[in-house]
């Protein structure tokens, strides 16, 4: 109910009674202005990791070993593509619209996904991709499918569905590559030396300093932390790594009989903040080449507009 | 007649028709004017793919000489690639990329259904799953003739020096080779001069709706077909084949 003469504390208090009885926050219901401003960050930060990551996996789209393989890499661009519309779709219920996010993310005010910052030097990185990066974030978007807020989960639910494929067609990638010829295995490990670590690097600062942890799991916008869900993913693809004979880089990495997982070695967080920070491979070229497609299409935009324009001047003509 | 050479040889350049174009419109993904059209681009481009990879097959079959579709994709170089040299032309501007897409489906829209009609069952069966895309291809790529050529000053000149660069090339898609006219004679393969008649009636209202003058048939060029190409598509070859010729002999 929203009852407008309740004071702003009854409205928190009966906020938080909702999200703790699991329920779902929709657009038209109250919510506190830090709430709106946590998931405009976040869903807007998620929608353009799905648009830049189309780079670094396009980069091989017309370099593909097989037709098959380029029909797959293209299908898979494509549904990362669509991923970014759902998530732009997502906040426009919060009330911000895709031309400001576009905006922010061209004056280097929105964050996307730092690993998209690494470059794809070979076939193999595009079976590390989907392997890794698409296996971490399916970790993470399996616990978002439970997020309160209802769009942002609805939209998860349907995107989890394409991840798991894209993990599972990355993996058949590096799998081919690690049974084939000495080169291909050579390959396949360089791509995995390099993905791994910032792939646990998705996964987010470790919960001690994570700036925004604490409040988004009390408004269960967040419901694992970032180091469950980083421990889970390294859990799930170490066998994954042995099946295919590759070596996860990282000589600290030993089952834990006792906690029942891996333990594995400490995160170079320096480099992870250097790469935000803008020292990245790729930084300049992923908005340069976002940038450059948005400006080449500019006059394609107008050309739309007014064509529609003139089209609703004709139609109210003929009423006339 | 014993039709299976000359058979593999047409169905051959059909598929190379098909990856070329194909090829060039992946070009676009993450490079179109909206996001929308990024994925409406890439679904066109995926069917192109389709198309080649079902006419490969069957060329692959017909030839009997053990190689698969992408030995024929990869393995084969310019001067053995028979695809019409309107499929290969660089994706220039989106106006360009709109008025060739056009044309080209303008034309595959009367091709296939002729084609849905050979005395191949394969190449007919081919043809009636890529004429059902082709419609859709068609409807959508004369709403964009319209939206460009009836926009914007500037989309307006953009989408008419488009057609204007391009028209010589169109010619090529109504000629046949002696070997086509035989396949034709026998009732593999459309006719393509005759289906001219039909394209016009496509492509010319549309033109005039979109304020559009419809170009002087004042130059062609051709040679696709004999493996006479231009300059690009070696370029394209050496990109598309990157791997196999680098890592040969490999499964990926
Ligand atoms: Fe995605
Ligand atoms: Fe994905």
């Amino acid at each position: 109910m929203n009852d407008s003469n309740a004071s702003p504390e009854e409205l928190l208090r009966r906020f938080q009674a909702r999200i703790d009885a699991e329920q779902r926050i929709e657009p038209k219901d109250w919510m506190p202005e830090a709430y709106r401003r946590t998931l405009v960050r976040q869903i807007s930060q998620h929608a353009h990791s799905e648009v830049i990551g189309m780079q670094p996996e396009g980069n091989w789209i017309l370099r593909a070993p097989s037709l098959r393989r380029k029909a797959v890499l293209l299908a898979k661009v494509q549904d990362e593509g669509g991923h970014g519309l759902y998530l732009y779709s997502a906040t426009e219920t919060l009330g911000v619209s895709r031309e400001e996010l576009v905006e922010a993310l061209h004056e280097g005010r929105a964050k996307y996904a730092s690993i998209f910052n690494y470059p794809t030097l070979t076939w193999a990185d595009i079976g590390a991709i989907g392997w890794l990066v698409d296996g971490a974030a399916i970790v993470n978007q399996i616990s978002l499918q439970r997020t309160s807020y209802g769009p942002y989960a609805r939209g998860m639910v349907r995107i989890c569905k394409e991840e798991s494929f894209h993990q599972r067609q990355g993996y058949e990638v590096i799998l081919t590559l690690a049974r084939g010829s000495a080169e291909q295995k050579a390959m396949a490990q360089d791509a995995l030396d390099r993905w791994w670590w910032p792939s646990l690097m998705m996964f987010g600062p470790h919960d001690a300093e994570s700036a925004h942890s604490a409040q988004s799991m009390t408004w269960k916008i967040k419901r694992q932390s970032n180091d469950e869900l980083r421990q889970k993913f390294v859990d799930q693809t170490v066998p994954q790594a042995e099946f295919a004979g590759l070596v996860i880089p990282d000589p600290q990495l030993l089952w834990n009989a006792e906690r029942g997982h891996y333990d594995f070695g400490p995160i170079d967080w320096e480099e992870f903040n250097r790469v935000v920070a803008g020292n990245g491979m790729c930084n300049r070229d992923r908005i340069a080449h976002h940038r450059r497609a948005h400006e080449e299409g500019e006059w394609v935009r107008e050309a739309v507009r007014a064509h529609e324009e003139r089209k609703r001047e004709r139609a109210a003509q003929d009423a006339a | 007649m014993h039709a299976e050479p000359e058979l593999f040889h047409y169905t051959l350049g059909l598929a190379d028709d098909a990856l070329v174009l194909g090829q060039r419109l992946c070009e676009w993904c993450s490079n179109a004017p909206f996001l929308e059209e990024d994925l409406a681009l890439a679904n066109v481009a995926l069917d192109f793919m389709g198309r080649a990879r079902m006419l490969y097959s069957h060329a692959a079959t017909l030839e009997g000489a053990g190689r698969d579709e992408d030995a024929l994709a990869y393995l084969r170089d310019c001067r053995e690639y028979r695809n019409l040299l309107i499929m290969e032309l660089p994706r220039g501007d989106f106006a360009f990329s709109t008025a060739r897409q056009f044309l080209v489906d303008a034309f595959n829209l009367p091709f296939l259904e002729d084609l849905c009609r050979s005395r191949d069952p394969e190449l007919a069966g081919i043809a009636g799953k890529a004429l059902k895309e082709s419609r859709y291809h068609y409807r959508r790529s004369r709403d964009w003739v319209l939206r460009l050529g009836d926009g914007t000053a500037e989309s307006h000149r953009r989408l008419q020096r488009a057609f204007d660069e391009i028209w010589g090339y169109t010619h090529e898609l109504f000629r046949a080779g002696e070997a086509e006219q035989r396949l034709v004679a026998a009732g593999f393969a459309p006719d393509r001069p005759a289906l001219r008649a039909r394209w016009e009636a496509l492509v010319v209202p549309v033109l005039a709706e979109a304020t559009l003058r419809r170009p002087e048939d004042a130059w062609s060029v051709d040679g696709g077909r004999e493996g006479t190409h231009t300059e690009h598509l070696g370029h394209l070859l050496s990109e598309l084949q990157f791997m196999q010729r680098a890592y040969p002999g490999l499964q990926w």
